[in-house]
C-alpha cells in the first residue's frame, strides 16, 4: 500500500482522569513534543470508557483511537482499568471479525509520573496509524466533512 | 437557547507564543450558541477573573468553556468564579490548550488548528452540561482504629485527647505489638516496656477509648464519615468481663508444653495463658489447639480454680457492628521467614536466632530472664556475629527489595548492650552499608564502634555451618583488607528483613485502598499527603505504610490522629456530584452494574411504575446512593440498557466531544 | 578503560554488572577463595569499571571452580560466575587455541576425577 507523505491521521486519546491524564499534562509541563493530530477527552477513569464511543469515534472518521489508563493495581478506583482491560480485549475481537487493523486501538498505561511515556506513546501510535493510512472501512461517508 | 461564553487566555506567552489566541477565539465565536468569545492575557488573575464574571452576568450565559492550562490547575477556579455570580459552577468547561496543545506543539498553524479543535469539543459538551449540586453526608463522630501497637495506641491516645470515641481492634490478646517484645530502644537505650505499658494502660483507662482485643475486622461497609465495620471477637472461651487475670488458671493448666509466641517459641507456656505480666486487658484466653478440655473434653481444671467463673468453654465467636466516621489502618509488620536462606542454617542450628529472637534472650522478662545465653545449651556465649541485611536489600526472588531502615540500628544496639553487659564477648557486625539517618542515630553506632569496641567489618556472610563441638562456623569476606574469614562463633544473630502482616493485604481489600507490590499501604500522596490513604476516611499509621523505626512510627501515628480528628470535627462532608445516576424507566434490573461498582454504592429497590394501561406494576430497579458513589463510571459502560449514566461525563457529553474532534 | 572488551563481557555474560551492591556475599562463599589474586567480587566490580585487562591474564580465571555457589548466594541476582566465564572465554580464545584436547583426555585420566569434571573442562578451556 502507497503511503501518502501528507496523512496527518485524527486521533481520539481517552485519558483517565487521576493517572493518564496528569501524565499527559506532565509531558506538557517537560516541553516533550508529540503530533498536534492527537487530541485528548478526560473520562475519570478509563473504565468509563464505553466501546461506543470508540466506535462512534470511527464511525466520525477517527483514524485511530487510543485509551489510556492507569497501571493495572494503580487504579484511583481500585479495579476500573480491569475492566478496560477486559472489554477492550473484546472489542479487539469484534474489530478483528470486522477486518478492522488492530493497531487503529490502542490501550497503554500511562501513570501520572510517565511524561516521558506518554509522549513517547503517542508518537508511536501517530506513526503506527500514519502506517495503516486514512480509516477507510468504518468510516460513515455520510459523516465526512465536506 | 443555550449562551455560551468562551474566554481564551494566553497566559503570558505560555499559550500565546504557540498558539493565535485572537484566531482560536474568533473561529470560538461561530460556534452554535456561543455568544461572546473573548481572549486575555492572564484569565486566571482577578481582572480575568472579573471579565468572565461579568461577562456571565451582562450576558446571561448559562455555560462557560475557558481555553486555558490544565482543569487540574485551574477548574476550581472558574468554577467558583462562575458559583459567585449565580452560574452553577458545573457549568464551567475547560479546554486544555497549554499542556496539552502549546506547550508539546512547535508549529503554529497545526497548533492553533488543535486548540480551536479542543474549543469546540469544550462547547460540544457544555451544550449538554446539567446544574449539578454537591450533596452532603453526615460525619459519625467515632473512629477505628485497626491495630493496636505502638502506632494504634499512639493515634486511639491522641484521637481519645480530642474528645472523640475510638476503638481499637487488636488480633492479639493484648495490646502492645512488637514494641512489648522489644528490650531496649535505640538511640536512648531507655526499656522499651517502661515507656509503652503506661501508654497500654492509659488507652485502657481512657474513657473515650474500647479496646477489642483479640478480635479482626471482618466486614467494612460504607464511605468516609459513615462506615459500617463488623467485628469479630474472636473465641477466647474465658469471659472478659469477669476475669480479674489473676493468673491461677495459667498456673494450675498442666498443658504446660505450648511454644510462647510472646518470647518467639524460645520457652513454653501453658494453654490457658496471658501472653505476658503488663497485658492489656489482663485476661486469660485459651488456646484451642492445645487446651485438653477442648480438645477431647478431659481436664477443665482452669474452669475449677476460676473463683470469677470466667471461663466458659462453650463461648462462640462474636460479631460487633458499629458506625464509624474514620479508620486508621495499623496493622504493623512481621519479621519475615528465613525459611529460603539456608546458609545461614537458621532452620536447623538453635543458636542462630533472628534479632526479635535475641531481644527476647536479653529482656529480664524474657525465657533466660535477662542472661544472654545460648538457646542450645545455656552457655554463655563468647563470640558473636550479626549479620546484616538478610532478605533486605534482595533482587533474587527470596527476600524483600527494600531496605528494611531498622536493622543497622538495632543491630548496633544489640552490639553495645551485648559489649557492656558481658565485655568478655566478641562481636562482630558484618555489614554492606551502616545506614543511620537520625537524630543521635550516626553517633550511636560510632559509639558503638569507638566505645564498645565492636568489630564492624565490610563485607557479608556467605556460609553459617554448626559444628559438631557446639560452635558455629561463619565463613565470611572482609572486603577492605580483602581477605576471607572464618570466624569460630557462638551465636549468630540475623537482622531479618521486615514485611507487612499478613493480615493487611484482605483488609485492604476490605477498604478498598491501595497498597504497593510489598503489601504496604499507598499514601495517597508520598510527600504531601503520606498519612491518608487515597480512599477518602483511611488513614495510615506506622509501619503498615513503610518500615518505620518507634520515633517515626509515634510521628506518624500521631499525624494520622491529626487528619482523623480533621474529619471528625466536620459534622458533614460535601460529596463529589459527578456521580452515577440511573434512569428507572429504562433499567431492566439486570443488576450488571452492582456487580461492577467497586463501592457497593448501587442497590436494587422493588418500585412501582405506572405502565402505558394505567395500571401498575412492581419492577426492580437499580439505585444508586450518590454519597458513596465515586464517579468512576464502571457502571455506565456494564449497563446493557442505557439506564445509567454518570454526571459530568455523560454518554451524551462524550460524545459530543468524539464528534467535534472527528469533525 | 576498554569499552569493547567491556561490552562484550556484558554480552557473554549475560549479567548487569551494575546491579552489584557491593556486599562481599560471593566472595564470602567462594571456596577456591584462598587460590584466586582476584575474588569474585573484584571481577564484578572490575568488569564494571572495564578494567579487564588484569583479568585476562590472571590466574584466577583458571582457579574458579565454576560451582555456583556466588550465583547461589548473590543477593542481587547478580552471577559472578558467569563473569568470570565471560572473562575466560574471551582469554581463551583470544589466545587462539584450545587448552583442553580430546586425545590427550585418556592420558589425563584419573580414577577419582569425576566425569563431570571433564564435561566442565571442556566448557572452560575450548573455545
Amino acid at each position: 500500500m502507497q503511503v501518502n507523505e501528507n496523512f496527518e491521521p485524527v486521533i481520539v486519546a481517552f485519558c483517565c482522569n487521576w493517572c493518564s491524564y496528569a501524565g499527559a499534562d506532565l509531558s506538557g509541563t517537560n516541553r516533550l513534543n508529540y503530533p498536534s493530530n492527537v487530541k485528548i477527552i478526560r473520562v475519570p477513569c478509563s473504565c468509563r470508557v464505553n466501546p461506543m464511543f470508540i466506535l462512534r469515534a470511527f464511525q466520525k472518521g477517527a483514524d485511530g483511537v487510543i485509551i489510556c489508563g492507569c497501571h493495572p493495581g494503580d487504579c484511583h478506583y481500585t479495579s476500573g482499568n480491569y475492566f478496560t482491560r477486559r472489554r477492550i480485549t473484546l472489542l479487539y475481537s469484534m474489530l478483528d471479525f470486522l477486518g478492522i487493523e488492530r493497531n487503529r486501538t490502542r490501550l497503554e498505561w500511562v501513570s501520572a509520573a510517565e511524561g516521558a511515556k506518554f509522549a513517547a506513546v503517542m508518537n508511536q501510535f501517530v506513526e503506527d496509524v500514519k502506517k495503516l493510512g486514512p480509516n477507510r472501512r468504518l468510516e460513515d461517508l455520510r459523516c465526512r466533512k465536506q | 437557547m443555550q449562551r455560551i461564553g468562551v474566554f481564551v487566555c494566553h497566559c503570558g506567552t505560555n499559550i500565546a507564543a504557540t498558539v493565535d489566541v485572537k484566531a482560536v477565539a474568533e473561529a470560538l465565536s461561530h460556534e452554535p450558541g456561543v455568544v461572546i468569545s473573548q481572549d486575555y492575557q492572564y484569565m486566571c488573575s482577578e481582572s480575568g477573573q472579573d471579565l468572565v464574571k461579568n461577562a456571565i452576568k451582562e450576558h446571561k450565559l448559562t455555560g462557560v468553556v475557558v481555553c486555558s492550562c490544565s482543569p487540574r490547575m485551574h477548574e476550581n477556579t472558574f468554577r467558583k468564579a462562575a458559583a459567585s455570580v449565580g452560574l452553577n459552577p458545573y457549568l464551567v468547561e475547560i479546554a486544555n490548550i497549554r499542556e496539552q496543545c502549546s506547550w508539546i506543539h512547535k508549529d503554529i498553524a497545526s497548533a492553533t488548528d488543535k486548540a480551536i479543535i479542543l474549543g469546540k469539543a469544550a462547547v460540544a459538551k457544555v451544550h449538554l452540561n446539567t446544574p449539578l449540586t454537591a450533596g452532603e453526608s453526615p460525619v459519625v463522630k467515632r473512629a477505628l482504629v485497626i491495630g493496636g501497637g505502638i502506632a494504634g495506641i499512639q493515634t486511639a491516645l491522641d484521637i481519645a485527647e480530642a474528645g472523640f470515641d475510638v476503638d481499637i481492634v487488636e488480633k492479639e490478646p493484648t495490646i502492645g505489638g512488637k514494641m512489648a517484645q522489644i528490650d531496649k530502644t535505640f538511640p536512648t537505650l531507655d526499656c522499651a516496656a517502661c515507656i509503652l505499658t503506661p501508654k497500654m494502660v492509659e488507652a485502657a483507662q481512657n474513657e473515650h477509648i474500647t479496646i477489642h482485643s483479640f478480635s479482626e475486622v471482618s466486614d467494612v461497609k460504607g464511605f468516609v464519615g459513615n462506615f459500617t465495620v463488623t467485628i469479630k471477637k474472636k473465641t477466647r472461651y474465658v469471659d472478659e468481663t469477669k476475669c480479674t487475670g489473676c493468673g491461677l488458671c495459667t498456673e494450675k493448666c498442666p498443658m504446660k508444653k505450648v511454644p510462647n509466641e510472646f518470647n518467639m517459641g524460645l520457652d513454653n507456656r501453658t494453654a490457658v495463658y496471658i501472653p505476658f505480666a503488663q497485658a492489656v486487658p489482663k485476661v486469660a484466653t485459651i488456646d484451642p489447639n492445645y487446651c485438653m478440655m477442648l480438645k477431647n473434653g478431659k481436664c477443665g481444671i482452669c474452669s475449677k480454680v476460676c473463683s470469677a467463673g470466667a471461663i466458659d468453654y462453650k463461648q462462640t465467636d462474636k460479631f460487633v457492628e458499629q458506625k464509624y466516621g474514620a479508620i486508621v489502618v495499623a496493622t504493623g509488620f512481621n519479621p519475615i521467614k528465613l525459611d529460603k536462606y539456608d546458609e545461614f542454617a537458621y532452620s536447623y542450628c538453635p543458636d542462630v536466632v533472628t534479632s526479635l529472637e535475641l531481644e527476647r534472650l536479653m529482656n529480664a522478662a524474657g525465657p533466660n530472664g535477662g542472661t544472654l545465653l545460648r538457646p542450645s545449651d545455656k552457655t554463655h556465649p563468647h563470640t558473636i556475629v550479626f549479620v546484616q541485611c538478610v532478605g533486605s536489600r534482595c533482587d533474587d526472588g527470596k527476600g524483600k527489595q527494600y531496605c528494611s531502615k531498622i536493622c543497622c540500628m538495632y543491630t548496633a544496639k544489640h552490639a553495645m548492650l551485648i559489649r557492656e553487659k558481658y565485655p568478655d564477648t566478641e562481636v562482630y557486625v558484618f555489614y554492606i552499608d551502616v545506614r543511620t539517618p537520625g537524630k543521635n542515630f550516626d553517633e550511636f553506632y560510632r559509639r558503638a564502634v569507638e566505645q564498645y569496641n565492636v568489630h564492624y567489618i565490610k563485607g557479608m556472610v556467605g556460609k553459617v555451618t554448626p559444628k559438631s563441638d557446639g560452635k558455629i562456623d561463619v565463613q565470611a569476606s572482609d572486603l577492605l583488607s580483602n581477605e576471607q574469614l572464618h570466624i569460630n562463633a557462638d551465636m549468630v544473630v540475623l537482622a531479618a528483613a521486615i514485611e507487612p502482616d499478613k493480615s493487611a493485604r484482605p483488609l485492604a481489600t476490605m477498604l478498598t485502598t491501595q497498597m504497593d507490590t510489598n503489601d504496604f499501604f499507598t499514601e495517597a500522596h508520598p510527600k504531601l499527603r503520606p498519612v491518608e490513604s487515597a480512599t477518602a476516611g483511611i488513614f495510615l499509621s506506622g509501619a503498615c505504610q513503610g518500615p518505620k523505626d518507634i520515633p517515626e512510627t509515634v510521628a506518624q501515628a500521631s499525624a494520622a490522629a491529626a487528619k482523623a480528628i480533621g474529619l471528625l470535627c466536620k459534622n458533614s462532608i460535601t460529596c463529589n456530584p459527578c456521580v452515577a445516576h440511573s434512569d428507572e424507566l429504562m433499567c431492566n434490573g439486570c443488576s450488571a452494574c452492582e456487580k461492577v461498582c467497586p463501592y457497593g454504592a448501587i442497590t436494587y429497590q422493588d418500585k412501582e411504575f405506572r405502565m402505558p394501561d394505567r395500571t401498575t406494576a412492581i419492577r426492580r430497579v437499580a439505585s444508586v446512593n450518590p454519597a458513596v458513589c465515586q464517579g468512576c463510571g464502571a457502571c455506565t459502560v456494564a449497563c446493557p440498557s442505557g439506564a445509567m449514566d454518570l454526571n459530568g461525563f455523560s454518554n451524551s457529553q462524550i460524545m459530543a466531544e468524539v464528534d467535534a474532534i472527528c469533525k | 578503560m576498554n569499552k569493547n572488551l567491556k561490552n562484550w563481557i556484558d554480552i557473554t555474560s549475560g549479567v548487569n554488572v551494575r546491579k552489584c551492591m557491593r556486599c562481599g556475599k560471593c566472595s564470602a562463599t567462594c571456596p577456591s577463595y584462598d587460590e584466586m589474586e582476584y575474588h569474585p567480587h573484584q571481577f564484578v566490580y572490575m568488569v564494571e569499571k572495564g578494567d579487564i585487562e588484569p583479568l585476562l591474564s590472571s590466574e584466577s580465571l583458571y582457579k574458579c571452580l565454576t560451582c555456583f555457589a556466588c550465583v547461589e548466594r548473590c543477593p542481587r541476582g547478580v552471577e559472578p560466575a558467569k563473569v568470570v566465564e565471560a572473562v575466560r572465554l574471551t582469554a581463551v580464545r583470544k589466545q587462539g587455541n584450545n587448552h583442553l584436547i580430546p586425545d590427550r583426555i585418556p592420558e589425563m585420566l584419573d580414577d577419582d576425577l569425576p566425569q563431570q569434571a571433564i564435561v566442565t573442562a571442556f566448557r572452560k578451556y575450548t573455545k
